[in-house]
């Protein structure tokens, strides 16, 4: 679950790779192959995930999710926070569809408002263990020597920590009980330990690609007419290592939401009044019996973007590796 | 070979003490007072918090705290919490739960996973094949206590098939669901990653010998194909362990394992480093040999392989 | 050697009458269906060889002379190849219609094969020696010790120094000319009546190809096995050959002995190939090189699929398929000139 791992990356550099280097995470590939005439590898990836089901499910669903992100009102008009005693545990009706909490809250508008905190942290952690990762990768394998074997070592030393593990010692220390933390700081800090913990495996696809390449004849052949370390790295290096890198961000960003969920589900990442639906996960724990639809709703919406995510990236995975057609 | 081992095990020193010192220093850091509760309703008196303070030197730097600690812990001293209950003790009694609910679950991730990825390695694009990759799918996209729930919730409280949470006894029939849940996706990533290996090489030209022989199909998948495929899941099933233990914290929350998840954050709650680290270095320890251990392996499996 | 060759490219073709032959491809139809299309990778290939006779098999790649071996030996993969056409018959019978079972027994004790690059071919986690006594047991049910024996033999025979040491060796641990060894050893452990050799030297260096070529050539007049030898280099085959067949986008263009095919080839695309060998008596001059490439095979064009390329070509060739017919005697060629080909002086 939320621990990601390299075992399902296959890493194929692509041919031809996006000119743009922060593309989006999220159907970044197709989006590029879109806008440039679609050839070569690239082309024939787009050509294969247009003819995907799967693709276009779980791009509608992303989306959908996004907008819920930056628009939740477009969805809901109820209030997340505030609930009325009185209608404390009320099922599922025409007027709440997905019933009420134990405080009284409307569960369709949290379960609507809870895409927020869930999606903000986990594409900030993405895009904090991408960059972070990525470039020690580059540091690492285009350095080499000592300089390598250093961050080797250190990436080595938050490898070997346990996810969860890591993630619950490093957030009762800087988010314990005693903490005062703002929501934003909540959530800067969740992603924090994510990146923290997650960055390992990004720099390790990385360093690797960038040895792969390093060593190719077209680099060796830029470095003899004199092309600079960072024209290398920046025209040469980073085009053929994105694909694989994309991919995984883009699986990632789905781990990463089931993992806020069991942090905030542990009691030691979001806490209320955040809503997020790892919180809801657990309040709903205590009513399992009465109010099962408490654990249902929050549980369905959280698979259902993990789901779309990780979709999304397997299907930009299987189109770029030519051994699985 | 000799030589190889020696430096891999040199290069596990750094990461060890890195490591270590790394969670010594988170749970130092821990806010609140180790003592408060430690005497029941009022806080503790100055002679006891000075004399605790003495004995466990809280008031050095936190790098000799650390120093003290690991001098203790190479001569085999796990030391003790501040309720003077030893450490080892602690470790003792919650480390060989996890370790059975860690091997449940990899045998069942093995035969479960080793089975579907070959079956659908050799016959991709079928019925089966469909099914596996989309239960896969859920498997690695499920937050791991959502399944645990949803196991526990269906089969423990609605259909009553088995018992909702594991007792002390920790018998094995308790451990299947717990174990399920807890492997489950290391399964669906051993399924995947068995079923892309054979599928590369049911292709390969040394499988096209081995029918040229006239060798029995039988022969040829059980032999020749299994055999190269398996490799790189072997290896992967190694490594598992010590994340399978690392990551029970979850599952036992669930199926209250009195596991090494349990004290743990119990330790992490009352500022216990000690108790935290001492658990935390058994893990890492198990998770590095076990790296090593694989990578040992690997070229036991793979003649190609040689180490210097 | 042969006299009545090939032509019953048409209706004779599947009867499947016994001929007393011991291997023949008859009609042979082969396409490949991947998702950009259809490639028709072998058009109606037919050819044979008897005991104690070699064969070679002559094309640039992509002819299909390979696809044509991996058909007979029956490691065509499926998909994308799909057998749509004619027979393989080994001692007269089917082998395509065969049951599995059967068709299984044969190979290794009836047709074996060695193939291009030894070293992806044998399996890289067994040793040499446990890959050939592997069939001793699993097909003869021999003991361990017996198979290892006999394995030993097998490596002494192809002449590996060392053979008992290099038993336990790893592929990967010997040079290229000793692991085709190892192969050569391996497919004719069972005693083949024909082997199949898909450029056994490919791979390897000149010095170690002749011998390569010696040892098989040697091997094949003591067993008396048909050996059908598949290349694209000229000279591999002028020595060792009794027959060439020449392979041009899935179809025979020309089959004669080696004497004629060198002196008056029958066909101007083997007349293009032999032109196209550097000659040492030409120094200085231009390398003479067939124009133009080999046709896709998802559009081969109408009528002969060489005339796009040919310099004789007249319109007919782009409306006529020439048919694989006799010309004089001993020899077939599928050109609409032949005739004129083999009658100009």
């Amino acid at each position: 679950m939320s621990e990601p791992s390299a075992a399902s990356i296959v890493g194929t550099p692509p041919a031809q790779a996006p000119d743009e280097i922060g593309a989006p995470t999220n159907a970044g590939q197709p989006e590029n192959a879109r806008k440039e005439k679609p050839r070569g590898l690239l082309g024939d990836a787009w050509r294969d995930l247009r003819r995907k089901p799967l693709f276009w499910i779980s791009a509608t669903f992303i989306l959908i999710f996004l907008l819920m992100t930056v628009f939740p009102s477009l969805f809901t008009s109820g209030d997340p926070e505030n609930g009325d005693l009185q209608n404390s545990l009320v099922g599922p009706s025409s007027e709440a569809w997905f019933g009420y909490d134990f405080q009284g809250r409307d569960v369709f508008a949290r379960v609507i408002y809870g895409a927020r905190a869930s999606i903000v942290v986990s594409l900030l952690s993405v895009v904090g263990v991408l960059l972070f990762g990525g470039a020690m990768g580059i540091v690492a394998g285009y350095r080499g020597g000592w300089v390598d074997a250093l961050l080797s070592r250190i990436a080595d030393i938050f490898f070997g920590l346990p996810f969860v593990l890591g993630a619950i010692v490093i957030l009762t220390t800087f988010n314990g009980s005693g903490t005062s933390n703002s929501k934003a700081e909540i959530m800067a800090l969740v992603s924090m330990s994510l990146v923290v913990l997650g960055w390992p495996v990004v720099m390790r696809l990385m360093r690797s690609s960038v040895l792969a390449t390093k060593e190719a004849d077209y680099i060796v052949a830029a470095r003899a007419l004199g092309a600079s370390t960072g024209r290398i790295i920046l025209k040469h290096l980073l085009p053929n290592c994105l694909a694989p890198l994309l991919v995984y961000g883009t699986i990632l960003v789905g781990s990463y939401i089931g993992a806020e969920a069991t942090l905030s589900f542990l009691g030691v990442g979001l806490k209320s009044p955040v809503v997020s639906w790892g919180i809801m996960i657990n309040e709903a724990q205590n009513f399992l019996r009465v109010a099962p639809y408490l654990l249902f709703f929050p549980a369905a919406f959280l698979v259902a973007a993990v789901l779309s995510f990780v979709m999304l990236g397997e299907a930009v995975r299987e189109a770029l590796d030519p051994k699985l057609r | 070979m000799g030589r190889y081992l020696l430096r891999r095990l040199l290069q596990l020193v750094p990461v060890f003490i890195g490591t270590t010192f790394l969670i010594y220093w988170l749970v130092w850091s821990v806010p609140g007072d180790p003592f408060a509760g430690k005497c029941g309703e009022r806080p503790c008196p100055d002679s006891f918090v000075n004399m605790m303070t003495e004995k466990f030197k809280l008031d050095e730097p936190l790098i000799v705290q650390y120093g003290n600690y690991m001098q203790n812990l190479l001569q085999g001293d796990f030391g003790q919490n501040y309720g003077g209950r030893e450490i080892s003790d602690i470790i003792a009694t919650s480390y060989p739960n996890t370790l059975k609910l860690a091997l449940v679950a990899l045998t069942i991730e093995a035969v479960i996973g080793l089975t579907a990825g070959v079956l659908t390695g050799l016959r991709r694009n079928g019925f089966l094949d469909n099914l596996v990759l989309v239960s896969t799918l859920f498997l690695i996209a499920l937050p791991i206590f959502v399944i645990g729930f949803v196991a526990q919730w269906l089969l423990g409280v609605q259909w009553g098939i088995v018992k909702p949470t594991v007792s002390s006894e920790m018998r094995l029939s308790e451990l299947i669901v717990p174990g399920f849940v807890l492997g489950s996706a290391s399964m669906a990533y051993i399924a995947r990653l068995a079923r892309t290996s054979i599928a590369e090489n049911r292709r390969a030209d040394y499988v096209r010998t081995a029918i040229a022989k006239g060798l029995p199909m039988r022969r040829v998948v059980g032999v020749h194909l299994l055999r190269n495929s398996l490799i790189p899941v072997v290896t992967l099933l190694g490594t598992d362990l010590g994340a399978l233990m690392g990551g029970a914290i979850v599952t036992e929350g669930i199926f209250q394992v009195n596991g090494i998840g349990r004290q743990v954050f119990r330790a992490i709650v009352t500022k216990e480093s000690a108790t935290v680290v001492s658990i935390v270095v058994v893990l890492v320890l198990v998770y590095l040999l076990m790296n090593l251990l694989v990578d040992l392996l690997y070229a036991a499996l793979d003649p190609r392989i040689r180490y210097e | 050697m042969s006299d009545i060759l090939v032509s019953e490219q048409s209706a004779a073709g599947a009867s499947g009458r016994p001929s007393g032959r011991l291997l023949e491809v008859d009609d042979l139809r082969v396409e490949f269906r991947t998702r950009d299309g259809v490639a028709k990778v072998i058009n109606g290939v037919t050819y044979h060889v008897d005991a104690g006779e070699t064969l070679a098999v002559l094309g640039e790649s992509g002819s299909g002379k390979s696809v044509t071996a991996q058909t007979i030996m029956g490691i065509l993969d499926t998909p994308p190849g799909f057998v749509t056409g004619g027979q393989v018959r080994f001692h007269g019978k089917d082998m395509l219609a065969m049951p599995f079972e059967e068709r299984r027994r044969i190979r290794g004790e009836g047709i074996a094969m060695i193939f291009q690059d030894a070293l992806s071919a044998l399996n890289p986690v067994f040793t040499v020696g446990f890959q050939i006594a592997e069939q001793f047991r699993v097909r003869r049910g021999m003991s361990r010790s017996d198979a290892k024996k006999r394995a030993i033999e097998m490596l002494d025979q192809v002449k590996i120094p060392n053979a008992k040491g290099r038993y336990s060796s790893y592929p990967h641990q010997f040079s290229g000319g000793m692991r085709q060894r190892a192969m050569i050893a391996m497919s004719l452990a069972l005693d083949p009546e024909v082997l199949i050799a898909d450029e056994p030297t490919t791979a390897l260096d000149v010095t170690v190809q002749a011998q390569i070529m010696d040892l098989l050539a040697e091997l094949q007049r003591e067993r008396q096995m048909g050996l059908i030898l598949i290349t694209h280099d000229l000279g591999v085959v002028a020595d060792v050959a009794d027959r060439i067949a020449v392979m041009y986008a899935g179809r025979i263009v020309e089959e004669a002995n080696v004497y004629d095919l060198y002196a008056k080839p029958a066909h101007p695309y083997t007349m293009g190939l032999i032109n196209s060998i550097p000659r040492l008596d030409e120094k200085g001059q231009q390398l003479r090189t067939i124009k133009g490439l080999p046709p896709n095979l998802m559009n081969i064009p109408p009528g002969c699929p060489f005339n796009p390329r040919c310099p004789m070509a007249q319109p007919v060739c782009r409306e006529k398929v020439p048919p694989l017919l006799q010309v004089g005697s001993g020899r077939a060629s599928a050109c609409h000139f032949a005739e004129e080909l083999v009658n100009r002086d």
